[in-house]
């Protein structure tokens, strides 16, 4: 028999409070209790990425967290981060350079370039690479992800040389 | 791929962690990052009856640097590490395995204690304990013990913890001036599980390696100082044919088996491969 526990949490910055299961991960509770389909579901143990989204300011695996766990937390979804234009400028990139064909782990490689973005530093492809290393993709062979990743910050790394603002 | 039931309990203090724990008759299990713990309940490997979950303890994290000891909260998470300048002083070996734990969503997670808990015999901070010779904290309701890394980690996934005992923290000795590290870990893809790696210290006196300390990690159920290959190189001297020599006793040190990585002699290779790299590296280090 389920136990469940009442959390309340910050979504995609507005309040939600809903009932849980303890056992059930952030993802399905995204998913089924709330409709926001785009976190995915890929692997449930860590690996794929696909299901990568922010909690607390930082990129976290869905699956790897219960819905329990995020009572109290502060938790953004691609969903959030669309809406609030904050990777408009990388989704762009990700359109002009094809840098996704099926779609799926699109949502979770999203976030994880928001967080390299975020940290404002010049980085190489290499580096771009490894930081990337954990968001599985099949079907691009990574090549323009990177592209598009290097494009968006070499681009906001000159805006932010040019108006002096940390590019954000 | 969904966790069983389990009852869930979130304490606040580590005196109410430690009253749940002393209750559960070993059916519970604490879920620190939980980025090992939620694939092994995913996979069903895990079926506690209780978990504990301790992120709320604050009391379990931080770093602080005392009379030469850096002492780490088990619920620091790798991220924090990373930021630490405590950390890039004076633990230079800490600082140059975490590039190579996981990935930066898992990083963002998961805790050094929860590391050391599980005890995974490819992961990089046992090994690192292991090299530096930490001393593990573990807190149950009759007090506080100290383990030292060379009795704590007892075999696969095994460690000297009891079911009521909480990982507190660990106590690494600051590097001193004069010490030097090196680390070297071979993977199939950046961030994937070890396939081998090394984490070494030694001080440096006069050209020559004293107290040569080699932690072998994914070569043997557990992290394993490879005190003969490591005896070797202080006899031999460090050129590339004295490190080579030694690493070819590393057979008496470590026993890989056949596994997924491969079979028990490709594996020693690999360690042997690592352990030259890793010490190599040290010494490129000292070469400033």
């Amino acid at each position: 028999m389920d136990e469940f526990v009442d959390i309340s949490l910050t979504l995609n910055g507005r309040p939600v409070r809903r009932r849980v299961p303890v056992r059930q991960h952030l993802v399905d509770f995204l998913r089924t209790e709330l409709g926001l389909t785009g976190s995915h579901v890929g692997c449930e143990h860590g690996v794929c990425g696909a299901c990568t989204l922010r909690v607390d300011g930082r990129a976290a695996r869905g699956c790897l967290m219960l819905a329990v766990q995020a009572d109290g937390c502060s938790v953004e979804t691609i969903e959030g981060l669309t809406e609030s234009g904050e990777i408009a400028d990388l989704q762009e990139a990700f359109v002009a350079r094809n840098a996704l064909q099926c779609g799926f782990c699109t949502p979770g490689v999203l976030i994880t370039a928001a967080e390299l973005l975020g940290r404002g530093q010049p980085m190489d492809r290499a580096a771009i690479r490894a930081f990337m290393s954990g968001n599985y993709c099949r079907c691009t062979g990574y090549q323009a992800i990177v592209d598009a990743i290097e494009a968006t910050l070499r681009a906001r790394l000159e805006r932010a040389a040019s108006t002096g603002d940390g590019g954000r | 791929m969904k966790a069983p039931s389990f009852r869930y309990v979130r304490p606040t203090s580590l005196e109410e962690a430690l009253d749940v724990l002393a209750q559960a008759d070993g059916q519970a299990q604490i879920l620190a990052g939980g980025q090992s713990l939620m694939p092994m309940l995913a996979m069903r490997i895990a079926a506690p009856e209780i978990l504990v979950d301790i992120n709320r303890i604050p009391e379990l994290a931080g770093i602080t640097l005392e009379n030469d000891l850096v002492r780490i909260g088990a619920l620091t998470r790798y991220v924090e590490l990373e930021k630490s300048s405590v950390v890039a002083e004076h633990l230079p070996l800490i600082a140059r395995a975490l590039p190579h734990v996981a990935h930066v969503a898992i990083r963002n997670r998961g805790t050094i204690g929860g590391s050391l808990s599980l005890a995974d015999p490819a992961a990089e901070m046992p090994a690192c304990a292991l090299a530096l010779g930490a001393e593990i904290e573990l807190v149950s309701k009759s007090g506080v013990r100290s383990v030292g890394a060379e009795d704590y980690f007892l075999g696969l996934y095994e460690t000297a913890r009891q079911p009521d005992e909480i990982l507190a923290a660990v106590r690494f000795p600051a590097a001193r001036s004069g010490s030097a590290c090196g680390f070297y870990e071979l993977s199939r893809r950046h961030g994937d599980f070890a396939l081998a790696g090394a984490a070494c210290t030694a001080r440096v006196e006069g050209g020559a390696l004293k107290d040569l300390r080699v932690a072998m990690f994914g070569c043997d159920d557990r992290p394993v100082l490879a005190k003969k290959a490591a005896a070797e190189v202080e006899r031999r001297g460090t050129s590339p044919e004295a490190l080579a020599a030694a690493a070819e006793v590393l057979a008496e040190d470590v026993a890989p088996t056949d596994n997924v990585n491969g079979d028990a002699e490709t594996r020693l290779h690999y360690a042997k491969v690592v352990f030259r790299r890793a010490v190599a590296m040290l010494l490129e280090s000292t070469r400033g």
